[in-house]
């Protein structure tokens, strides 16, 4: 579904160093399924029955936003920490290009994720935030990748720059990893799913739940990566403008 | 390494260790909650790791890195900096742990437990900061971004070795501690491995 074409020559492809600037395309038809399988989330997930349960009550519905922000945001997570997998070993900077860019659409996730959760618990648990170690486990996550963005930013110096930051990108993910699945259930929390606490496994006997929130998963991976492929283009758009800006003995700009 | 040839790295990072131990002491005085005095602990050996690990890798200049880079693969390069490193840290928080528990009076009920969990954190600081001031050293140096890309990352094995050393002061028993004290011997392990695969990849310019 997901797949990395090397293109056509393009008319830029002389001035610049970099000989394969390849095109990411999601298939068509996943940004159609995509957009309904999000809006299908929107709408069925105000609508839908659900089971009445003491203090969560309405607030359950949060399942079909909150949840799946954070599956989407850890399937781009994982996306990103292949691509600097595949950078380390390969040196190809269209990789480079794509972890950085599934890091900031997985931020996104995950501010939405971590937005709707604080919603969620200012209604069960009476604040928007409580000293969780799941709740600290997935601001500090973020706080990582905030750190890989910055980290980015401070160098200019592309080649290492791209090495430096899939370096860091890797050793992120896997402290993303310990934090947000080990050390939780190790502790006691009052999140769904730890210390007795139900979690979407309780609500197994209710099919009308699942029937909204795979597709709501599923949509918004997709999403994230439409997202991620106009980012994409965008940024090599920007690359090839840049190039041949440099490279240009004719300053078309006039100074 | 250049730190014996320039002992102010060394004496630096014991001395902003005593000095900041010793601010704790005088504003403070007295601490009488177990959380709240290893929480204050810990504070104190991260930021004095920071200052301890980052200054070696700042302190080497770019010919002396060609030099190594003749001398010596990669793998055995972050070996020997992790080792370095890692006895280091041993050192100051053994000097560490001494000075605080005589400055703040706390009775450890299970001191086995409390040094197992004081040592395997500051190895695992010392096994993270390793790479990770590589990582700044290679981005201009600045001591700022070793903070702001090494907390988030240590932040695990912080939480994991305070409550460890919480539940040693509180003397739990082992049948609760072993958890705690198994993730962070694994934090060492993933940190150590990590950095040795890792590190190859930023060796070369």
């Amino acid at each position: 579904m997901w797949s990395v074409f090397p293109s056509r020559s393009s008319c830029f492809h002389t001035f610049g160093a970099n000989k394969k600037n390849g095109t990411l395309k999601l298939p068509f038809a996943l940004k159609i399924a995509s957009i309904i399988l999000v809006f299908f989330a929107l709408i069925a997930g105000f609508l839908v029955d659900v089971p009445r349960l003491d203090i969560l009550n309405e607030t359950i519905r949060n399942l079909f936003f909150h949840v799946t922000s954070w599956f989407a945001m850890v399937f781009l997570f994982i996306a990103s920490f292949g691509y600097s997998i595949h950078y380390l070993n390969t040196g190809n900077a269209k990789s480079d290009l794509l972890a950085k860019i599934f890091v900031q659409t997985g931020m996104v996730f995950g501010v939405a994720g971590l937005s709707t959760g604080m919603l969620w618990a200012q209604y069960t648990w009476g604040s928007y935030w409580v000293p969780d170690p799941k709740l600290n486990g997935a601001a500090v996550a973020l706080l990582a990748y905030l750190a890989y963005v910055v980290l980015r930013n401070s160098m200019t110096d592309e080649l290492a720059r791209a090495k430096v930051s899939a370096v860091y990108n890797i050793f992120a993910f896997v402290m993303m990893v310990i934090f947000i699945f080990i050390l939780p259930r190790m502790t006691s929390s009052l999140h769904p799913g730890n210390g007795g606490n139900p979690a979407f496994s309780s609500y197994d006997l209710d099919n009308s739940m699942r029937i909204v929130f795979y597709p709501a998963t599923i949509g918004w991976i997709l999403l994230g990566l439409w997202i991620s492929e106009l980012k994409y283009r965008i940024e090599t758009l920007h690359k090839k403008d840049e190039e041949f800006s440099n490279a240009s003995p004719i300053h078309l700009d006039g100074d | 390494m250049s730190d014996f040839r320039n002992p102010y790295t060394l004496s630096g990072a014991g001395l902003f260790m005593l000095s900041s131990l010793f601010v704790c002491y005088i504003t403070i005085k007295r601490i009488s909650t177990p959380s709240i005095w290893v929480a204050l602990y810990w504070i104190i050996i991260l930021f004095t790791s920071f200052n301890a690990v980052a200054k070696s890798f700042v302190n080497e200049s770019r010919s002396r890195m060609l030099y190594y880079y003749t001398l010596i693969n990669p793998a055995q390069f972050i070996l020997a900096k992790m080792c370095y490193h890692a006895v280091l840290m041993l050192l100051l928080s053994i000097a560490g742990v001494v000075i605080y528990s005589t400055l703040f009076q706390m009775t450890i009920q299970d001191p086995l437990l409390f040094w197992t969990g004081a040592m395997l954190g500051s190895t695992g600081l010392a096994f993270v900061l390793s790479l990770l001031s590589t990582i700044a050293a290679k981005a201009g140096n600045n001591l700022t971004l070793l903070a702001i890309l090494g907390l988030p990352i240590l932040l695990p094995l912080i939480l994991v070795s305070s409550a460890l050393t919480k539940n040693a002061i509180d003397g739990l028993d082992w049948a609760v501690q072993w958890k705690y004290a198994f993730v962070l011997l694994g934090l060492n392990v993933v940190c150590f491995s990590l950095s040795v695969i890792l590190f190859p990849y930023l060796w070369r310019e």
